[in-house]
């Protein structure tokens, strides 16, 4: 195999939310994609995936959002991500009403992807989010 | 570090070069079996027993890349607590086209653990069949996880993953049959003696009965190691699988380079009317001048 860089994504569902569908769905798409995906699953907290992002020299992260906590949760990541002076995006998949976009992107969130998403589109908002 | 040694080629090398001398001699232990037998909760279990030992442990956790699009899916932390904050270590690795259970990069990111102070170095396979026993020459102690039903005596006799375990767990022990599977074990293991293929310094690798979900037999696992890592110690074993272990490092190297000059020889090559025979004599001739 050659020696190019291959994109790692850490995937997981942070807090209390068992709705994991999309986000296994997610993990294919990208998987077929050709990146190397780290599934963390469920229950997973901002310490968690803090070290998980560390250890495995993630790319990018992808939390998957269906509890309506994302206005609570992404900032909480992005606050973590900074503590431990890590620099990687942040990509917000799941449920995310229309008018919380604008303040998740304000808050620092790279991409939201919600329920319509292409394929495509997955695969472009994480190579755009890794690039930028 | 470890993203340039999967990256591969001269800075991997280089990295090498460093980490070399800075080994210390972790214990290395593999755990392998077939997809869904209980690895990655069985290494979960072990790391969170050798952190309440006050031990550092390192885990590689290795999982498959897909021959089509080069991508992987990662899911072995999913079967593992965090750990970090303990002072663990866990890295998933995809194999990115290697076969043989394990992936080219994991010797030298062993060594970096390893050199980093990491005691011991756990490495899980990907879910292997019969064939894939890399990791017998990565490992100072092989664990090999089965399960109850897993197949009958005749499975058990056949050559492969079986002949290179130091240490055998029947995990989901909970379930029927598992008795079966170790009187079927148990024989195999006597037939070795009979046919004069057993250890001849004696060890015997023990059946450890384990239900990873829950735990049980964990500890006991560990402690198999630790009893076979004495063993090792006692007959100058250690020495002898880490001469096995360089020799396996540098001829997988060694195969990784060969490769890449087959593949560059063979890249652009059309029928002229010759044999394949005759083609592949000439270019041996050539690239092994």
């Amino acid at each position: 195999m050659s020696n190019a860089p291959v994109t790692r994504v850490v995937l997981a569902k942070l807090g209390l939310d068992g709705h994991d569908r999309g986000i296994k769905v997610v993990a294919r798409i990208l998987r077929d994609a050709g990146m190397e995906v780290i599934y963390l699953g469920l229950r997973q907290t901002t310490a968690s995936i803090v070290a998980a992002a560390e250890e495995e020299d993630a790319d990018a992260i992808g939390l998957s959002m269906h509890n309506a906590g994302h206005l609570a949760l992404a900032p909480a990541m992005i606050a973590a991500l900074a503590e431990a002076d890590l620099a990687i995006p942040l990509i917000i998949g799941g449920i995310v009403p229309e008018q919380d976009v604008a303040v998740l992107e304000e808050a620092g969130v790279a991409a939201i992807l919600g329920p319509g998403a292409a394929a495509e589109e997955v695969v472009a908002a994480v190579r755009g989010a890794v690039s930028a | 570090m470890l993203t340039l040694i999967e990256r591969g080629g001269e800075i991997a090398d280089e990295i090498t070069e460093l980490t070399h001398p800075a080994a210390k001699g972790a214990h290395v232990v593999g755990i392998t079996g077939a997809p869904g037998a209980g690895k990655s909760t069985l290494t979960g279990r072990l790391i969170r027993h050798l952190l309440t030992l006050g031990l550092r442990p390192a885990v590689l956790a290795v999982d498959p890349s897909s021959p089509l699009t080069g991508g992987a899916i990662l899911g072995d932390r999913v079967r593992m607590d965090d750990v970090a904050s303990d002072g663990g270590f866990i890295r998933s690795v995809a194999t990115r086209g290697h076969a043989g259970g394990l992936a080219l990069s994991v010797p030298g990111s062993v060594r970096a653990f390893d050199a980093c102070g990491f005691d011991p170095v756990l490495i899980e396979t990907v879910g292997v069949g019969q064939v894939e026993v890399d990791i017998a020459g990565a490992a100072d102690t092989t664990v090999v996880v089965v399960n109850p039903g897993w197949g009958d005596a005749v499975q058990a006799n056949k050559a492969g993953l079986l002949e290179v375990a130091d240490v055998f767990v029947i995990n989901k022990a909970d379930r029927d049959g598992t008795n079966d599977t170790r009187r079927d074990l148990e024989l195999m293991l006597d037939l070795s003696h009979v046919s004069g293929h057993e250890d001849t310094s004696g060890y015997r690798p023990p059946i450890i009965l384990t239900t990873a979900t829950d735990g049980h037999g964990v500890e006991a696992v560990w402690d198999a190691v630790i009893a076979h890592r004495a063993h090792l110690e006692s007959t100058n074993g250690l020495e002898r699988r880490r001469a096995n272990r360089f020799r396996h490092e540098v001829r997988i190297r060694l195969g990784t380079r060969v490769e890449t000059s087959i593949a560059a020889v063979t890249a652009d090559l059309e029928p002229d009317g010759r044999s394949p025979a005759a083609v592949a004599i000439e270019l041996a001739t050539r690239l092994l001048a």
